[in-house]
Protein backbone atom coordinates (compact mmCIF):
# COMPACT_ATOMS: atom_id res chain seq x y z
CA UNK A 1 0.00 0.00 0.00
CA UNK A 2 1.42 3.35 -0.98
CA UNK A 3 0.43 6.39 1.06
CA UNK A 4 0.71 9.99 -0.07
CA UNK A 5 3.29 11.99 1.89
CA UNK A 6 1.68 15.22 3.06
CA UNK A 7 3.04 17.82 5.49
CA UNK A 8 1.04 17.88 8.74
CA UNK A 9 1.26 21.66 8.50
CA UNK A 10 1.55 23.59 5.28
CA UNK A 11 4.53 25.82 4.46
CA UNK A 12 6.59 25.22 7.62
CA UNK A 13 9.25 22.97 6.05
CA UNK A 14 10.45 21.71 2.70
CA UNK A 15 12.87 19.32 1.02
CA UNK A 16 14.06 15.76 1.45
CA UNK A 17 17.13 14.25 3.09
CA UNK A 18 20.04 16.67 3.45
CA UNK A 19 18.05 19.38 1.70
CA UNK A 20 15.36 19.38 4.40
CA UNK A 21 14.81 22.85 5.91
CA UNK A 22 12.40 24.55 8.27
CA UNK A 23 10.75 27.50 6.54
CA UNK A 24 10.06 30.84 8.14
CA UNK A 25 9.63 34.35 6.87
CA UNK A 26 11.82 37.44 7.10
CA UNK A 27 10.74 41.07 7.12
CA UNK A 28 12.30 43.00 4.24
CA UNK A 29 12.34 46.20 6.31
CA UNK A 30 13.85 45.11 9.65
CA UNK A 31 15.15 41.57 8.91
CA UNK A 32 13.19 40.03 11.81
CA UNK A 33 12.69 36.31 11.27
CA UNK A 34 9.48 34.48 12.12
CA UNK A 35 8.81 30.81 12.77
CA UNK A 36 6.04 29.78 12.60
CA UNK A 37 5.82 32.00 9.57
CA UNK A 38 4.13 35.39 9.61
CA UNK A 39 2.81 36.20 6.17
CA UNK A 40 0.81 39.37 6.76
CA UNK A 41 2.48 41.74 9.22
CA UNK A 42 5.92 42.01 10.79
CA UNK A 43 5.54 41.63 14.58
CA UNK A 44 8.49 43.89 15.48
CA UNK A 45 6.70 46.86 17.13
CA UNK A 46 9.55 49.18 16.08
CA UNK A 47 9.25 48.28 12.39
CA UNK A 48 7.14 50.27 9.95
CA UNK A 49 6.34 46.92 8.31
CA UNK A 50 7.87 45.47 5.21
CA UNK A 51 7.12 42.58 2.91
CA UNK A 52 7.58 39.14 4.40
CA UNK A 53 9.72 36.77 2.37
CA UNK A 54 10.05 33.04 2.84
CA UNK A 55 13.42 31.94 4.21
CA UNK A 56 14.94 28.60 5.06
CA UNK A 57 16.12 28.43 8.67
CA UNK A 58 19.55 27.15 9.68
CA UNK A 59 19.52 23.36 9.51
CA UNK A 60 21.49 22.95 12.74
CA UNK A 61 21.32 24.38 16.21
CA UNK A 62 22.09 23.62 19.83
CA UNK A 63 19.80 22.16 22.46
CA UNK A 64 18.30 24.88 24.70
CA UNK A 65 16.44 22.30 26.72
CA UNK A 66 14.66 18.95 26.37
CA UNK A 67 12.03 16.78 27.99
CA UNK A 68 9.76 13.88 27.06
CA UNK A 69 6.14 12.76 27.12
CA UNK A 70 5.82 9.69 29.31
CA UNK A 71 2.04 9.71 29.00
CA UNK A 72 -0.10 9.78 25.88
CA UNK A 73 -0.95 13.41 25.02
CA UNK A 74 -4.63 14.18 24.53
CA UNK A 75 -6.33 14.84 21.18
CA UNK A 76 -5.73 16.56 18.81
CA UNK A 77 -2.42 14.64 19.03
CA UNK A 78 -3.03 11.54 16.96
CA UNK A 79 -1.97 8.17 18.37
CA UNK A 80 -3.38 4.67 18.20
CA UNK A 81 -5.06 3.94 21.56
CA UNK A 82 -4.81 0.21 20.75
CA UNK A 83 -1.02 0.33 20.85
CA UNK A 84 1.07 0.75 24.00
CA UNK A 85 2.28 4.32 24.44
CA UNK A 86 5.85 4.91 23.28
CA UNK A 87 7.32 8.04 24.93
CA UNK A 88 9.23 10.42 22.68
CA UNK A 89 11.64 13.22 23.51
CA UNK A 90 10.87 16.87 22.84
CA UNK A 91 13.79 19.19 22.10
CA UNK A 92 13.90 23.00 22.14
CA UNK A 93 16.70 24.07 19.81
CA UNK A 94 18.42 27.45 19.60
CA UNK A 95 19.39 28.47 16.07
CA UNK A 96 22.41 30.75 16.34
CA UNK A 97 22.03 33.07 13.40
CA UNK A 98 18.25 33.47 13.75
CA UNK A 99 18.52 33.78 17.58
CA UNK A 100 15.32 31.76 17.91
CA UNK A 101 14.37 28.63 19.85
CA UNK A 102 12.26 26.06 17.98
CA UNK A 103 10.55 23.10 19.62
CA UNK A 104 10.26 19.72 17.92
CA UNK A 105 10.10 16.01 18.58
CA UNK A 106 13.32 14.04 18.59
CA UNK A 107 13.67 11.33 15.97
CA UNK A 108 12.44 8.00 17.28
CA UNK A 109 15.05 5.98 19.13
CA UNK A 110 16.59 9.07 20.71
CA UNK A 111 15.67 9.37 24.39
CA UNK A 112 16.39 12.03 27.01
CA UNK A 113 19.31 9.89 28.16
CA UNK A 114 21.00 10.62 24.82
CA UNK A 115 20.60 14.40 25.10
CA UNK A 116 22.34 17.30 26.82
CA UNK A 117 21.81 21.06 26.83
CA UNK A 118 24.21 22.56 24.29
CA UNK A 119 24.41 19.44 22.09
CA UNK A 120 24.24 20.02 18.33
CA UNK A 121 21.15 18.74 16.53
CA UNK A 122 19.79 19.04 13.00
CA UNK A 123 16.31 19.31 11.52
CA UNK A 124 15.31 16.19 9.60
CA UNK A 125 12.11 15.01 7.94
CA UNK A 126 9.98 12.70 10.05
CA UNK A 127 6.58 11.08 10.28
CA UNK A 128 3.97 12.44 12.68
CA UNK A 129 1.36 9.73 12.05
CA UNK A 130 -0.19 7.66 9.27
CA UNK A 131 -3.73 6.88 8.29
CA UNK A 132 -5.16 4.73 5.48
CA UNK A 133 -4.17 7.05 2.63
CA UNK A 134 -1.66 9.50 4.04
CA UNK A 135 1.70 9.67 5.77
CA UNK A 136 1.63 12.98 7.63
CA UNK A 137 5.13 14.46 7.73
CA UNK A 138 6.74 16.79 10.27
CA UNK A 139 10.14 18.15 11.28
CA UNK A 140 12.16 16.28 13.89
CA UNK A 141 15.43 17.02 15.66
CA UNK A 142 18.31 14.56 15.47
CA UNK A 143 21.66 14.83 17.27
CA UNK A 144 24.30 15.38 14.58
CA UNK A 145 26.32 12.54 16.05
CA UNK A 146 23.48 10.11 15.25
CA UNK A 147 22.98 8.72 11.76
CA UNK A 148 19.96 6.47 12.34
CA UNK B 1 1.01 55.84 41.90
CA UNK B 2 -2.52 54.53 41.47
CA UNK B 3 -4.96 54.90 44.36
CA UNK B 4 -5.68 51.85 46.52
CA UNK B 5 -8.88 49.85 46.62
CA UNK B 6 -10.07 47.95 49.70
CA UNK B 7 -10.51 44.19 49.96
CA UNK B 8 -13.70 44.09 52.01
CA UNK B 9 -14.36 40.40 51.73
CA UNK B 10 -12.83 37.15 50.49
CA UNK B 11 -14.31 33.70 50.06
CA UNK B 12 -13.44 30.33 48.58
CA UNK B 13 -15.10 27.06 47.74
CA UNK B 14 -12.62 24.35 48.76
CA UNK B 15 -10.48 22.95 45.93
CA UNK B 16 -10.98 19.32 44.98
CA UNK B 17 -12.62 17.10 42.38
CA UNK B 18 -16.23 17.56 43.36
CA UNK B 19 -17.92 16.62 40.10
CA UNK B 20 -20.30 19.58 40.00
CA UNK B 21 -20.58 22.68 37.80
CA UNK B 22 -18.29 25.70 38.02
CA UNK B 23 -21.15 28.12 38.66
CA UNK B 24 -22.01 26.32 41.90
CA UNK B 25 -18.43 26.71 43.16
CA UNK B 26 -18.37 30.36 42.11
CA UNK B 27 -21.70 31.21 43.71
CA UNK B 28 -20.66 29.55 46.96
CA UNK B 29 -17.35 31.46 47.01
CA UNK B 30 -19.26 34.68 46.21
CA UNK B 31 -21.66 34.17 49.11
CA UNK B 32 -18.72 33.52 51.42
CA UNK B 33 -17.00 36.72 50.26
CA UNK B 34 -20.19 38.75 50.70
CA UNK B 35 -20.67 37.36 54.21
CA UNK B 36 -17.03 38.14 55.00
CA UNK B 37 -17.62 41.72 53.84
CA UNK B 38 -20.86 42.00 55.80
CA UNK B 39 -22.72 42.93 52.61
CA UNK B 40 -25.80 41.69 50.80
CA UNK B 41 -25.60 40.75 47.13
CA UNK B 42 -28.09 43.56 46.46
CA UNK B 43 -25.50 46.08 47.76
CA UNK B 44 -23.12 45.21 44.91
CA UNK B 45 -22.97 47.63 41.98
CA UNK B 46 -20.90 45.52 39.61
CA UNK B 47 -19.88 41.90 39.16
CA UNK B 48 -16.79 40.77 37.26
CA UNK B 49 -16.49 37.10 36.32
CA UNK B 50 -13.25 35.37 35.35
CA UNK B 51 -14.18 33.02 32.52
CA UNK B 52 -13.53 29.31 32.12
CA UNK B 53 -13.24 27.63 28.72
CA UNK B 54 -14.43 24.34 30.22
CA UNK B 55 -18.02 25.26 31.06
CA UNK B 56 -19.47 25.78 27.59
CA UNK B 57 -21.17 29.10 26.80
CA UNK B 58 -21.94 29.89 30.48
CA UNK B 59 -18.19 29.70 31.12
CA UNK B 60 -17.48 32.39 28.49
CA UNK B 61 -19.96 34.74 30.16
CA UNK B 62 -19.02 33.88 33.72
CA UNK B 63 -19.98 37.29 35.12
CA UNK B 64 -23.58 36.86 33.98
CA UNK B 65 -23.62 33.18 34.97
CA UNK B 66 -22.64 34.02 38.55
CA UNK B 67 -25.04 37.02 38.64
CA UNK B 68 -27.92 34.79 37.60
CA UNK B 69 -26.95 32.09 40.10
CA UNK B 70 -26.93 34.69 42.88
CA UNK B 71 -30.24 36.12 41.62
CA UNK B 72 -30.57 38.93 39.08
CA UNK B 73 -30.38 42.27 40.86
CA UNK B 74 -29.40 44.58 38.01
CA UNK B 75 -25.65 44.96 38.72
CA UNK B 76 -23.30 46.04 35.94
CA UNK B 77 -21.64 42.89 34.51
CA UNK B 78 -18.24 42.12 32.97
CA UNK B 79 -16.64 38.82 31.95
CA UNK B 80 -12.91 38.57 31.29
CA UNK B 81 -10.56 35.87 30.06
CA UNK B 82 -6.77 35.65 30.24
CA UNK B 83 -6.13 31.95 30.87
CA UNK B 84 -4.31 31.50 34.20
CA UNK B 85 -4.22 35.29 34.58
CA UNK B 86 -8.01 35.69 34.29
CA UNK B 87 -8.38 36.40 38.00
CA UNK B 88 -5.90 39.28 37.86
CA UNK B 89 -7.70 40.73 34.85
CA UNK B 90 -10.92 40.56 36.83
CA UNK B 91 -9.29 42.39 39.76
CA UNK B 92 -7.85 44.99 37.38
CA UNK B 93 -11.28 45.55 35.82
CA UNK B 94 -12.98 45.89 39.20
CA UNK B 95 -10.33 48.29 40.42
CA UNK B 96 -10.62 50.45 37.31
CA UNK B 97 -14.39 50.67 37.76
CA UNK B 98 -14.02 51.70 41.41
CA UNK B 99 -11.26 54.24 40.75
CA UNK B 100 -13.20 55.68 37.81
CA UNK B 101 -16.15 56.21 40.12
CA UNK B 102 -18.46 53.92 38.16
CA UNK B 103 -19.37 52.01 41.30
CA UNK B 104 -18.35 51.80 44.97
CA UNK B 105 -18.24 48.06 45.41
CA UNK B 106 -17.55 45.16 43.03
CA UNK B 107 -17.87 41.40 43.40
CA UNK B 108 -15.12 39.47 41.59
CA UNK B 109 -15.65 35.74 41.04
CA UNK B 110 -13.74 32.93 39.31
CA UNK B 111 -14.44 29.21 39.31
CA UNK B 112 -13.60 26.12 37.31
CA UNK B 113 -14.54 22.48 37.01
CA UNK B 114 -11.50 20.71 35.56
CA UNK B 115 -11.37 17.37 33.76
CA UNK B 116 -9.03 14.59 34.85
CA UNK B 117 -5.61 14.51 33.21
CA UNK B 118 -3.95 16.94 30.82
CA UNK B 119 -5.60 20.20 29.85
CA UNK B 120 -6.37 20.12 26.13
CA UNK B 121 -7.14 22.79 23.55
CA UNK B 122 -10.55 23.91 22.31
CA UNK B 123 -12.13 21.38 19.94
CA UNK B 124 -12.34 21.36 16.16
CA UNK B 125 -9.70 21.53 13.42
CA UNK B 126 -7.94 24.73 14.39
CA UNK B 127 -4.88 25.12 12.17
CA UNK B 128 -4.50 28.82 13.00
CA UNK B 129 -4.52 28.27 16.78
CA UNK B 130 -1.04 27.89 18.34
CA UNK B 131 -2.55 26.02 21.28
CA UNK B 132 -4.17 23.46 18.98
CA UNK B 133 -1.02 23.20 16.84
CA UNK B 134 1.35 22.44 19.72
CA UNK B 135 -0.81 19.48 20.69
CA UNK B 136 -1.44 18.31 17.13
CA UNK B 137 2.08 18.67 15.74
CA UNK B 138 4.20 17.97 18.83
CA UNK B 139 2.00 16.45 21.53
CA UNK B 140 3.46 19.19 23.72
CA UNK B 141 1.34 19.15 26.89
CA UNK B 142 1.67 21.78 29.63
CA UNK B 143 3.93 19.49 31.71
CA UNK B 144 6.25 19.17 28.68
CA UNK B 145 6.93 22.90 28.89
CA UNK B 146 7.43 22.61 32.66
CA UNK B 147 9.94 19.84 31.95
CA UNK B 148 11.83 22.07 29.49
CA UNK B 149 12.10 24.87 32.08
CA UNK B 150 13.22 22.46 34.78
CA UNK B 151 15.92 20.87 32.62
CA UNK B 152 17.12 24.31 31.55
CA UNK B 153 17.50 25.35 35.19
CA UNK B 154 19.45 22.18 35.93
CA UNK B 155 21.82 22.91 33.04
CA UNK B 156 22.23 26.65 33.62
CA UNK B 157 21.97 27.00 37.41
CA UNK B 158 22.85 23.52 38.64
CA UNK B 159 19.45 22.92 40.27
CA UNK B 160 18.93 19.30 41.28
CA UNK B 161 15.93 16.98 41.39
CA UNK B 162 16.20 17.14 45.16
CA UNK B 163 15.89 20.95 45.06
CA UNK B 164 12.68 20.56 43.09
CA UNK B 165 11.36 17.92 45.50
CA UNK B 166 12.04 20.23 48.46
CA UNK B 167 9.68 22.81 46.95
CA UNK B 168 6.92 20.20 47.09
CA UNK B 169 7.87 19.20 50.62
CA UNK B 170 7.67 22.85 51.74
CA UNK B 171 4.38 23.60 49.98
CA UNK B 172 2.73 20.37 51.12
CA UNK B 173 3.68 21.16 54.72
CA UNK B 174 1.96 24.56 54.47
CA UNK B 175 -1.00 23.21 52.48
CA UNK B 176 -1.60 20.68 55.24
CA UNK B 177 -2.55 23.67 57.40
CA UNK B 178 -5.04 25.15 54.89
CA UNK B 179 -8.68 24.00 55.06
CA UNK B 180 -9.31 25.20 51.48
CA UNK B 181 -6.51 23.12 49.95
CA UNK B 182 -7.25 19.92 48.04
CA UNK B 183 -4.15 18.02 49.23
CA UNK B 184 -3.64 18.29 52.96
CA UNK B 185 -0.97 15.65 53.56
CA UNK B 186 2.67 16.34 54.16
CA UNK B 187 4.95 14.87 51.49
CA UNK B 188 8.55 13.69 51.76
CA UNK B 189 11.33 14.12 49.21
CA UNK B 190 11.41 10.32 48.94
CA UNK B 191 7.75 10.28 47.95
CA UNK B 192 8.41 12.86 45.23
CA UNK B 193 11.35 10.81 43.96
CA UNK B 194 9.24 7.65 43.93
CA UNK B 195 6.40 9.18 41.91
CA UNK B 196 6.20 8.50 38.17
CA UNK B 197 8.11 10.67 35.69
CA UNK B 198 5.60 12.67 33.63
CA UNK B 199 7.85 14.97 31.62
CA UNK B 200 11.53 14.38 32.28
CA UNK B 201 12.97 15.53 34.69
CA UNK B 202 9.68 16.23 36.46
CA UNK B 203 7.63 13.67 38.32
CA UNK B 204 3.96 13.54 39.16
CA UNK B 205 4.51 15.21 42.54
CA UNK B 206 6.54 18.01 40.91
CA UNK B 207 3.57 19.03 38.75
CA UNK B 208 0.34 20.63 39.90
CA UNK B 209 -2.95 18.81 39.38
CA UNK B 210 -6.05 20.27 37.74
CA UNK B 211 -8.82 21.00 40.22
CA UNK B 212 -12.34 22.22 40.81
CA UNK B 213 -12.59 25.33 42.92
CA UNK B 214 -13.97 28.83 43.25
CA UNK B 215 -12.74 32.09 44.76
CA UNK B 216 -14.30 35.51 45.16
CA UNK B 217 -13.38 38.99 46.37
CA UNK B 218 -15.46 41.99 47.36
CA UNK B 219 -13.51 45.12 46.41
CA UNK B 220 -14.54 48.68 47.23
CA UNK B 221 -13.36 52.25 47.38
CA UNK B 222 -11.57 53.22 50.60
CA UNK B 223 -14.36 55.70 51.28
CA UNK B 224 -16.99 52.95 51.00
CA UNK B 225 -14.94 50.80 53.38
CA UNK B 226 -14.75 53.66 55.87
CA UNK B 227 -18.53 54.17 55.69
CA UNK B 228 -18.94 50.46 56.38
CA UNK B 229 -16.87 50.83 59.53
CA UNK B 230 -13.67 49.32 58.15
CA UNK B 231 -11.07 52.06 58.64
CA UNK B 232 -8.06 49.82 58.03
CA UNK B 233 -8.90 47.30 55.31
CA UNK B 234 -6.40 45.21 53.37
CA UNK B 235 -5.69 47.37 50.32
CA UNK B 236 -4.74 46.42 46.80
CA UNK B 237 -1.91 48.75 45.87
CA UNK B 238 -0.88 47.37 42.49
CA UNK B 239 -2.25 45.14 39.74
CA UNK B 240 0.17 44.23 36.97
CA UNK B 241 -1.38 42.91 33.77
CA UNK B 242 1.51 43.59 31.38
CA UNK B 243 2.28 41.76 28.14
CA UNK B 244 5.74 40.65 26.95
CA UNK B 245 8.03 42.90 24.95
CA UNK B 246 9.40 41.91 21.55
CA UNK B 247 11.42 39.84 21.12
CA UNK B 248 10.29 37.45 23.85
CA UNK B 249 13.08 34.89 23.97
CA UNK B 250 11.89 32.41 26.61
CA UNK B 251 9.86 29.59 25.07
CA UNK B 252 6.39 29.97 26.55
CA UNK B 253 3.19 27.97 26.45
CA UNK B 254 1.60 27.47 23.97
CA UNK B 255 4.28 28.57 21.50
CA UNK B 256 6.26 26.28 19.22
CA UNK B 257 9.08 28.82 18.94
CA UNK B 258 10.31 32.01 20.58
CA UNK B 259 10.51 35.35 18.86
CA UNK B 260 13.73 35.79 16.92
CA UNK B 261 16.26 38.23 18.33
CA UNK B 262 18.09 38.44 14.99
CA UNK B 263 17.03 42.01 14.23
CA UNK B 264 16.21 43.42 17.68
CA UNK B 265 18.09 42.67 20.90
CA UNK B 266 15.89 41.16 23.60
CA UNK B 267 14.81 43.44 26.47
CA UNK B 268 17.06 43.40 29.52
CA UNK B 269 14.57 41.35 31.56
CA UNK B 270 12.37 38.35 30.89
CA UNK B 271 8.61 38.64 30.65
CA UNK B 272 8.13 37.10 34.08
CA UNK B 273 10.54 39.59 35.67
CA UNK B 274 8.74 42.47 33.94
CA UNK B 275 5.42 41.36 35.46
CA UNK B 276 6.82 41.81 38.97
CA UNK B 277 8.70 45.00 38.15
CA UNK B 278 5.51 46.65 36.89
CA UNK B 279 3.77 45.69 40.13
CA UNK B 280 6.61 47.00 42.30
CA UNK B 281 6.71 50.29 40.36
CA UNK B 282 2.99 50.80 40.73
CA UNK B 283 3.05 49.99 44.45
CA UNK B 284 6.15 52.03 45.17
CA UNK B 285 7.70 49.15 47.09
CA UNK B 286 10.35 46.56 46.34
CA UNK B 287 10.97 42.90 47.10
CA UNK B 288 12.73 43.88 50.35
CA UNK B 289 9.42 45.27 51.66
CA UNK B 290 7.48 42.02 51.22
CA UNK B 291 6.30 39.80 54.06
CA UNK B 292 5.15 36.97 51.80
CA UNK B 293 4.58 35.92 48.19
CA UNK B 294 2.09 33.63 46.49
CA UNK B 295 3.57 32.42 43.20
CA UNK B 296 2.28 30.14 40.47
CA UNK B 297 4.02 26.84 41.15
CA UNK B 298 2.67 24.96 38.15
CA UNK B 299 5.78 22.92 38.79
CA UNK B 300 8.27 22.80 41.64
CA UNK B 301 11.04 24.11 39.35
CA UNK B 302 8.89 27.03 38.25
CA UNK B 303 8.53 28.19 41.86
CA UNK B 304 12.32 28.58 42.05
CA UNK B 305 12.21 30.61 38.84
CA UNK B 306 9.64 32.95 40.38
CA UNK B 307 11.93 33.63 43.38
CA UNK B 308 14.40 35.09 40.92
CA UNK B 309 11.84 36.86 38.76
CA UNK B 310 10.33 38.55 41.84
CA UNK B 311 13.79 39.67 42.95
CA UNK B 312 13.65 37.66 46.17
CA UNK B 313 17.16 36.50 45.28
CA UNK B 314 19.63 36.84 42.42
CA UNK B 315 19.46 34.89 39.18
CA UNK B 316 20.33 31.26 39.72
CA UNK B 317 20.02 31.54 43.51
CA UNK B 318 16.46 30.20 43.85
CA UNK B 319 17.47 26.76 45.09
CA UNK B 320 19.86 28.31 47.61
CA UNK B 321 17.08 30.56 48.94
CA UNK B 322 14.84 27.51 49.31
CA UNK B 323 17.48 25.42 51.06
CA UNK B 324 18.21 28.25 53.51
CA UNK B 325 14.58 28.01 54.58
CA UNK B 326 13.92 31.64 53.64
CA UNK B 327 10.75 30.72 51.76
CA UNK B 328 9.32 28.38 54.43
CA UNK B 329 6.93 29.43 57.15
CA UNK B 330 9.08 31.28 59.69
CA UNK B 331 11.62 32.23 57.03
CA UNK B 332 12.51 35.70 55.75
CA UNK B 333 9.96 35.63 52.90
CA UNK B 334 7.55 32.70 53.03
CA UNK B 335 6.40 31.70 49.54
CA UNK B 336 3.10 29.91 49.02
CA UNK B 337 2.05 29.88 52.65
CA UNK B 338 -1.32 28.75 51.27
CA UNK B 339 0.30 25.54 50.07
CA UNK B 340 0.40 26.86 46.51
CA UNK B 341 -0.72 25.00 43.45
CA UNK B 342 1.15 22.01 44.83
CA UNK B 343 -1.57 21.72 47.48
CA UNK B 344 -4.49 23.14 45.52
CA UNK B 345 -4.12 21.96 41.94
CA UNK B 346 -5.09 24.54 39.36
CA UNK B 347 -8.65 25.83 38.99
CA UNK B 348 -7.63 28.25 36.27
CA UNK B 349 -9.86 31.36 36.56
CA UNK B 350 -10.10 31.04 40.35
CA UNK B 351 -6.41 30.62 41.03
CA UNK B 352 -5.17 34.22 40.82
CA UNK B 353 -8.12 35.21 43.03
CA UNK B 354 -7.25 32.46 45.50
CA UNK B 355 -3.78 34.00 45.72
CA UNK B 356 -5.36 37.34 46.70
CA UNK B 357 -7.59 35.57 49.25
CA UNK B 358 -4.45 34.18 50.89
CA UNK B 359 -2.73 37.58 50.96
CA UNK B 360 -5.87 39.04 52.55
CA UNK B 361 -6.09 36.43 55.30
CA UNK B 362 -2.37 36.79 55.98
CA UNK B 363 -2.49 40.60 56.10
CA UNK B 364 -5.47 40.43 58.47
CA UNK B 365 -3.42 38.09 60.69
CA UNK B 366 -6.26 35.60 60.21
CA UNK B 367 -4.42 32.72 58.51
CA UNK B 368 -4.45 30.45 61.54
CA UNK B 369 -1.65 27.91 61.82
CA UNK B 370 -0.05 29.04 58.56
CA UNK B 371 0.08 32.71 59.62
CA UNK B 372 3.17 34.62 58.49
CA UNK B 373 3.86 36.62 61.63
CA UNK B 374 3.56 40.38 61.28
CA UNK B 375 2.62 40.23 57.59
CA UNK B 376 2.27 43.76 56.19
CA UNK B 377 2.78 43.45 52.42
CA UNK B 378 2.41 40.60 49.99
CA UNK B 379 2.67 39.91 46.28
CA UNK B 380 1.01 37.39 44.00
CA UNK B 381 2.55 36.38 40.69
CA UNK B 382 1.34 34.34 37.79
CA UNK B 383 1.40 34.21 34.05
CA UNK B 384 -1.40 33.27 31.68
CA UNK B 385 -0.99 31.56 28.32
CA UNK B 386 -0.68 33.83 25.29
CA UNK B 387 1.22 36.61 27.10
CA UNK B 388 -0.78 37.59 30.17
CA UNK B 389 1.08 38.98 33.14
CA UNK B 390 -0.60 38.79 36.52
CA UNK B 391 0.65 40.22 39.77
CA UNK B 392 -1.16 41.86 42.68
CA UNK B 393 0.43 43.66 45.62
CA UNK B 394 -1.67 44.03 48.76
CA UNK B 395 -0.75 45.89 51.94
CA UNK B 396 -2.23 46.69 55.29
Amino acid sequence: MSRTHTPAVSGWFTGEGDAFRLLGTRCSACASVFFPREDVHCRNPGCPGGGLEEVALSPRGRIWSYTDSRYRPPSPYVSDPELPWEPYALIAVELESERIVVLGQAVSGVTVADLAVGMEVEAVPGVLHEDAETTWTIWKWRPTGVTA
Amino acid sequence: MTADVAVLGVGMHPWGKWGRGFSEYGAMAARAALADAGLQWRDIGSIVGADTVRGGYPGYVAGATFAKALGWQGARVTSVYAACASGAQAVATARAQILAGLTDVVLVVGADAAPKGFFRPAGGDRHDDPDWLRFRLLGATNPAYFGLYARRRMAVHGDTLEDFALVKVKNAAMGALNPHARYRKRVTAEEVAASAVVADPLRLLDICATSDGGAALVLSSLEFARRRGVPRPVRIRAVSTVTPRYPSTVLDLPDIATDSAAAVDPPGETFRASIARAAYEEAGIGPEDLSLAEVYDLSTALELQWYEDLGLCGEGEGAKLLREGATSLGGRIPVNASGGLASFGEAVPAQALAQVCELTWQLRQAAGERQVSGARAGITANQGLFGHGSSVIAVR
